[in-house]
């Protein structure tokens, strides 16, 4: 039965929806510097800048090779494969924070990354975190002050007390993640990506959630989950891309794509 | 739930979907072209980021306000410290130079001088060297939410902006217990200080971007900071050293027209009943606002020139 309409609206797509996310040909390639066979002390380093050779430590790291999708409104697109297969590279491409190597990605309007390292101002608390976060995402003052109880009930970081006037380095790590994702989701975006942040949150979180994802979706957006917890792929994603070695491997609706992942390990 | 109930696909062997084809697909182009998708992070037109700018203009002062606030959180005298820390720096120089070298004896009014040219070096000093983290430093940030990128060194110069007001405060203080009455020239104080603030957010961008590249600077940068203070005539006088003196004419159009000394200069001639107008250097409105203007516009586009490669890599 899901597959059906899965298949219904894989077919109708190409016709009435509004592609938001298009990724063509896409190659990303890393340059990592200072991690050379030589030795890594000053003098070895400053001997290399005497004799004016080039560092040796450059390496090139192929990450994405040669992606394709096209993402339209509405859908919630689950990124799954191993660690180090280029999910995270992928989603830092389409937001727009890493040059393509060659290819390019198309997007409406500015998507929005929310990963689980992005902090915000660790010296500040929570509450004024909450205000700049806004802010800076654009909304005016009014909308912040409007939307600021929603966001600290939704983050649920006063459950245990009034630690919304504590500054975030006092936070657990799984607190801030929870706080930066309410900041990040009480915005609608055109599209919003999400780095494993679901994982960090204690059961009730991931519920509420998993359920702001839907309402976003609703909202005429389109959602990216990186996770490796194949649950929460399923319980909110309708396509999933699998990615394996920079990669596509699989672009399909989310059972199919799911099932044989987990048949593949 | 019906999915998990659903019966396994037979697709065990996994090849790559993209394997065949490795050339731009032209209809993506296409699509993305009918529907006005954007390719991902390019740069906006100058107009249009000064546009995007000012809707965050409460995002720029929001965040200059917290970072003031954040400096001393954890200082047990909190926020004591925005006024007692330049006023320990100025008393360390008035040691060293007003009491043990004796610069003291050829200029009056020492310690208003001294006062006024630590504090105002210090705002152009700070600027500089916040500014130098102000991407490198705040890569969280930049790399969670998208907004302009200027709003960091723009609202990074705002807080050296209050916390210069905060030592203005001192020295109004200072000035009255050393016995110099506010005259109508106190008011000039307003525009050297806008135009300094122009110049020091122009600075301030140039060296974002510099140091967003080139993290090394943020190392570098206090030593050249240190050597353009001791060529600014923060604790001595300037015009006096030139007086009998016959240095190439370079060096002295370079002493009198360096920015930081045409502001130190205005702000003592506003503010000291002794320091007149004869110790001003020629011109030395016009290389104010040249100053300000230059290093303000310059810096500003040259920041905007890489927008969207702040925060990658």
């Amino acid at each position: 039965m899901a597959e059906q309409t899965d298949d219904l609206r894989q077919t109708r797509a190409a016709e009435d929806r509004i592609p938001t996310v298009i990724a063509d040909d896409l190659h990303i390639v890393y340059r990592v510097y200072g991690t050379g066979a030589g030795k890594g002390s000053a003098t070895a380093a400053l001997n290399r800048i005497v004799r004016r050779k080039p560092s040796t430590g450059v390496r090139e790291v192929h990450a994405v090779k040669g992606v394709s999708f096209t993402a339209y409104r509405g859908e919630s697109i689950g990124l799954i494969g191993s660690n180090g297969s280029g999910k995270s590279t992928l989603l830092k491409a389409v937001a727009g924070l890493l040059p393509a190597e060659r290819g390019h990605v198309y997007t409406q309007g500015q998507p929005s990354l929310l990963g689980v390292n992005a902090a915000l101002m660790n010296d500040l608390t929570g509450e004024k975190n909450v205000l700049l976060g806004g802010l800076a995402m654009g909304m005016s003052r009014e909308e912040v002050r409007e939307r600021r109880d929603g966001i600290v009930d939704f983050s649920g970081i006063n459950e245990k007390g009034d630690f919304i006037s504590l500054p975030m380095r006092t936070y657990s790590s799984g607190m801030a993640a929870r706080l930066r994702f309410s900041i990040a989701a009480a915005k609608d975006h055109d599209v919003l990506m999400i780095d494993e942040a679901l994982a960090t949150g204690d059961r009730a979180f991931q519920k509420r959630s998993e359920e702001r994802i839907r309402e976003l979706r609703k909202e005429a957006g389109t959602v990216f989950l990186v996770s490796h917890n194949n649950k929460s792929i399923r319980d909110t994603c309708d396509r999933v891309l699998w990615l394996e070695r920079g990669e596509l491997i699989m672009d399909g609706p989310t059972e199919e794509v799911v099932t044989a992942y987990e048949e593949h390990r | 739930m019906p999915q998990t109930l659903a019966p396994p696909t037979t697709d065990p062997a996994p090849a790559p979907v993209s394997a065949g084809r490795l050339a731009p697909d032209p209809t993506l182009r296409a699509l993305a072209e009918t529907h006005g998708l954007k390719v991902s992070g390019a740069r906006p037109s100058l107009p249009a980021y000064i546009g995007r700018l000012w809707q965050r203009r409460h995002f720029i002062t929001s965040f200059a306000t917290a970072r003031v606030v954040a400096q001393y959180t954890t200082a047990k005298l909190g926020q004591i410290w925005q006024v007692l820390t330049p006023l320990l720096n100025a008393a360390v120089y008035y040691l060293i130079f007003g009491v043990l070298l004796d610069t003291k004896k050829s200029i009056p009014d020492y310690i208003p001088f001294l006062v006024t040219g630590v504090f105002i070096f210090t705002f152009t000093q700070n600027s500089v060297l916040t500014g130098t983290r102000a991407i490198s430093g705040n890569l969280g940030l930049v790399r969670a939410l998208h907004f302009p990128r200027a709003c960091l060194p723009i609202s990074i110069c705002l807080a050296q902006l209050q916390q210069l007001l905060y030592s203005m405060g001192a020295l109004v203080v200072i000035l009255l217990c050393f016995g110099q009455t506010p005259t109508w020239s106190w008011l000039l104080a307003f525009p050297a200080l806008a135009l300094q603030f122009l110049f020091n957010m122009g600075m301030s961008l140039v060296m974002a971007r510099l140091g967003s590249r080139t993290p090394d600077l943020a190392q570098l940068m206090p030593f050249i900071m240190r050597t353009w203070m001791y060529a600014s005539g923060v604790m001595f006088s300037i015009s006096r050293i030139l007086v009998g003196k016959h240095l190439p004419q370079i060096v002295v159009v370079l002493l009198n027209g360096n920015p930081a000394a045409v502001y130190i200069d205005l702000m003592r001639f506003a503010l000291i009943d002794s320091f007149t107008h004869k110790q001003l250097p020629p011109h030395v409105w016009a290389f104010a606002a040249g100053w300000a203007l230059v290093a303000g516009v310059a810096g500003f586009v040259y920041f905007w020139k890489a927008e969207e490669r702040y925060g990658r890599g």
